[in-house]
């Protein structure tokens, strides 16, 4: 009976008739999607049925969460206005958190997975990243967040720990720091793929580095805190950067910027590692700000190119890979491997580490969690249909020849066009090169891991603004912001894998969980960057295509944290007595281990060495033990390689698998537990307080922010 | 029609204020005003620092 003044406003027929349209419109939408066969569909039809279906989700579905299942109340004090300090703790408006806490959980992810998943046809890819987010993504974020603000912001792993139990707990936090091994992997082989031998792409992202430093000198010296003008300058010197590219490609500079994926691989470690014993304010805190900035710009960008230019999809709806499971991109037919190929902007585990952190300690009102949990990631969602849009617009020969892995498609464009032709698409020698030459680049052939095709559908769609001389620049522009931000997300996640990794020594031996000892911090530091510098060198040199090889075991590592949290959230809504609403985020959980159990299940026993990684490690162990060597390898040491590498694989995957399985067991007896006994199984809530912030103001949505309450006059 | 725009400056300006950080310290000297009336509130470039220095050891997670 609280502060739920908003959702006892009064249905007016000019609401019905409202919502009916929104609702009609994403209908209408969603038909020409799924019914159109061998005819021109327009992305927008894709714009509007995502819209719809969000806006009457928001509107229904997650309010019906909120109303029935979390129970908000706006009379009880949040830990920001509680523990109020002004710097971990502070109430913040809604609007302001909003942005922060989407600027936390987007990122390259959802620019990526959809771009790979497209070799299925726009339809399954556009499914899920709808369906996934309104019944699973979004409500995992939402729920996270509100459990953690109830237990003032409380990360998963504690909250695990508290709410399941010791052994449940142990294996969360193993996962958690084994999974972000994996994902700086994954995120930075994307980074190498695209900028190998492209000395115009190099150039610019090394730019970024001169640039940061800059903004941190002048926020620290020149004009401490201004940080808005500061980013200004950056922003602009970023765009001088990608500009000045051109000129460096055509200059005596360009070898000096041609670097081999191996060659980028060590670059990219060793400036993980610097990024990580830096202090803060030089180099990781400017990066952050140019990266949110450039992120709400060039997703405006995105959206506003695909909604004015409305391009056509020249996929086709549904590929016959999404049946056959024989797709060059992934391989595995869309059950299991689609739901894991697209993991952020559908679900992603990862966010529950963002919900679990900073935002709950910055919520207002309580009753905001749908605003911010289920709202921030609707927009993420968006971005990744964007994404798709941009991927599917492209002529599917050009897709092919530049995401199938390089052993297929052979070193030079003819061969690339032959396979093409071989996997049922067509693109010539000439088109090739001339696709190429037009965003600047020397060849797109095998051109892995998402950014460069996302770049090219780019430059396609805003080349409607400055035509077609502009399209270099926006390729190089969409590369640019795809970097950035796994740039940002590598330097943010090798510092926390730090901290985490800190944290565990100091058990075992205590000066090495001292924040200020130096050996400590590089020591710690060193075995970060190396674990995943170790994956993303594999990943560049794997004879089978790293993209091929690691995406899945990423995808898969990034669901199954979205198990733990899940299985969290369910355990909590039994053990407070609502076993009638478990269902909310039981059933996205009981897809989603149906889905992640599947997939690993496939990847460790699969008879198929396409699929699964021990049957793989067979095949290539016993050619080598008879002297012979198998394409795509060339070489006795690249079977070596392979065999090596399939091993490695199939080991992690089936630890990833048992931890989690160790989570949900321990959840299962908590929750029997809770459902036989006679009283209420105690919480590990923080207690009521009453609230002293803007009683009476209802909808706990307000304008002012802060302490200050500098917010515009209304 | 100028006043809407007027308006929505205001509020774009307002919004980067805070999203960025740019508002903190203003914020922050409201606070201390009111919490410690007489002693001197920290100049911006203490006031950052701590910030900075807070930072250090509170990184936070930022998805894919």
């Amino acid at each position: 009976m609280s502060a739920r003044g908003s959702n006892r406003r009064r249905t007016t027929p000019a609401s019905i008739l409202g919502w009916s349209c929104v609702g009609l419109a994403g209908a209408v939408a969603w038909g020409v999607l799924a019914l159109s066969r061998g005819e021109r569909v327009s992305a927008v039809w894709l714009v509007v049925a995502a819209l719809g279906s969000y806006a009457i989700a928001y509107r229904f579905y997650a309010r019906f969460i909120v109303r029935r299942a979390l129970r908000p109340d706006d009379r009880r004090a949040t830990p920001a206005e509680r523990l109020a300090d002004g710097v971990d703790y502070e109430p913040t408006d809604r609007r302001v958190l909003l942005g922060h806490h989407f600027a936390a959980i987007a990122g390259a992810g959802p620019l990526v997975g959809p771009v790979l998943a497209a070799q299925m046809g726009y339809l399954p890819g556009t499914i899920w990243i709808v369906a996934g987010v309104i019944f699973a993504g979004a409500v995992q974020d939402m729920v996270v967040l509100f459990l953690s603000m109830r237990r003032d912001g409380k990360s998963l792993g504690q909250m695990v720990r508290e709410e399941i139990g010791t052994v449940g707990g142990i294996a969360a936090l193993v996962s958690v720091l084994a999974i972000m091994i994996i994902l700086l992997a994954v995120l930075a082989l994307i980074v190498v793929n695209a900028l190998a031998r492209s000395p115009w792409g190099t150039f610019s992202i090394a730019a970024t580095i001169p640039i940061a430093l800059f903004m941190g000198v002048y926020l620290r010296f020149l004009r401490p805190g201004r940080v808005v003008e500061a980013s200004g300058i950056g922003v602009a010197l970023l765009l001088g950067a990608i500009v000045a590219g051109d000129w460096v490609d055509h200059s005596a500079l360009a070898s000096a910027f041609t670097l081999s994926p191996t060659t980028l691989v060590f670059c990219l470690a060793g400036y993980g590692f610097v990024a990580s014993v830096l202090p803060v304010w030089l180099l990781l805190a400017p990066r952050d700000y140019l990266s949110t900035f450039m992120k709400i710009g060039a997703i405006t960008l995105m959206a506003a190119g695909v909604l004015v230019t409305a391009p056509h999809f020249k996929a086709q709806a549904v590929t016959r890979f999404a049946s056959s499971g024989t797709g060059p991109v992934f391989s595995g037919s869309a059950f299991p491997f689609l739901f894991i190929t697209i993991a952020c902007g559908a679900l992603s585990g990862f966010h529950a580490l963002v919900a679990s952190g900073t935002t709950p300690k910055l919520i207002r009102k309580e009753s905001q969690v749908r605003m911010i949990g289920y709202g921030a990631m609707l927009m993420e969602s968006f971005v990744a249909v964007m994404a798709l849009a941009a991927a599917c617009v492209l002529d599917p020969g050009l897709y092919f020849a530049m995401n199938a892995p390089a052993g297929l498609l052979g070193p030079t464009v003819q061969t690339a066009s032959q396979a093409v032709t071989h996997l049922g698409f067509s693109i010539s020698p000439e088109q090739l090169h001339a696709a190429a030459s037009a965003v600047g680049e020397n060849t797109l052939v095998a051109r892995t891991g998402g950014a460069p095709t996302l770049a090219v559908g780019m430059s396609q769609i805003l080349s409607t603004f400055g035509g077609a001389s502009m399209k270099a620049f926006w390729y190089h522009f969409a590369i640019m912001f795809e970097a950035l931000f796994i740039l940002t997300t590598v330097d943010a996640g090798t510092r926390v894998g730090r901290f985490m990794l800190q944290d565990m020594l100091g058990n075992i031996w205590k000066p090495a969980a001292r924040i200020n000892w130096k050996p400590g911090i590089w020591l710690s530091s060193a075995l970060v960057v190396s674990a995943w510098g170790y994956f993303l060198y594999v990943g560049a040199t794997d004879p089978l295509g790293g993209v091929n090889q690691l995406f899945p075991l990423f995808g898969i590592a990034n669901q199954l944290l979205a198990a733990i949290a899940l299985t969290l959230c369910t355990t909590v809504l039994i053990k407070s007595g609502k076993l009638r609403w478990a269902w909310i985020t039981g059933l996205p959980l009981a897809w989603d281990v149906a889905v992640t159990f599947t997939a690993s299940w496939q990847k460790i026993f699969s008879g198929d060495p396409r699929v699964g990684f021990f049957a793989q490690r067979h095949t290539y162990a016993t050619a080598l033990h008879a002297g012979k060597v198998l394409a795509p390898a060339k070489t006795p040491a690249a079977m070596h390689t392979v065999v090596l590498n399939s091993t490695v694989d199939g080991v992690l995957m089936a630890t990833f698998l048992l931890l989690v399985t160790i989570v949900i067991a321990n959840a299962a007896w908590v929750c029997l537990r809770a459902i036989r006994s006679p009283s209420q199984l105690p919480l590990a809530e923080a207690a009521y307080v009453e609230s002293g912030l803007d009683i009476g103001a209802g909808r706990g949505e307000l304008v002012t922010s802060g302490a200050g309450g500098v917010g515009p006059s209304k | 029609m100028t006043k809407i725009l007027i308006r929505a400056l205001r509020f774009l300006h307002w919004y980067l204020g805070e999203i960025s950080g740019d508002a903190a310290y203003d914020r922050h000297v409201d606070r201390h005003r009111r919490e410690h009336p007489g002693a001197p509130a920290p100049s911006r470039r203490e006031y950052e620092r701590d910030r900075a220095r807070h930072r250090e050891h509170h990184p936070a997670s930022r998805c894919c």
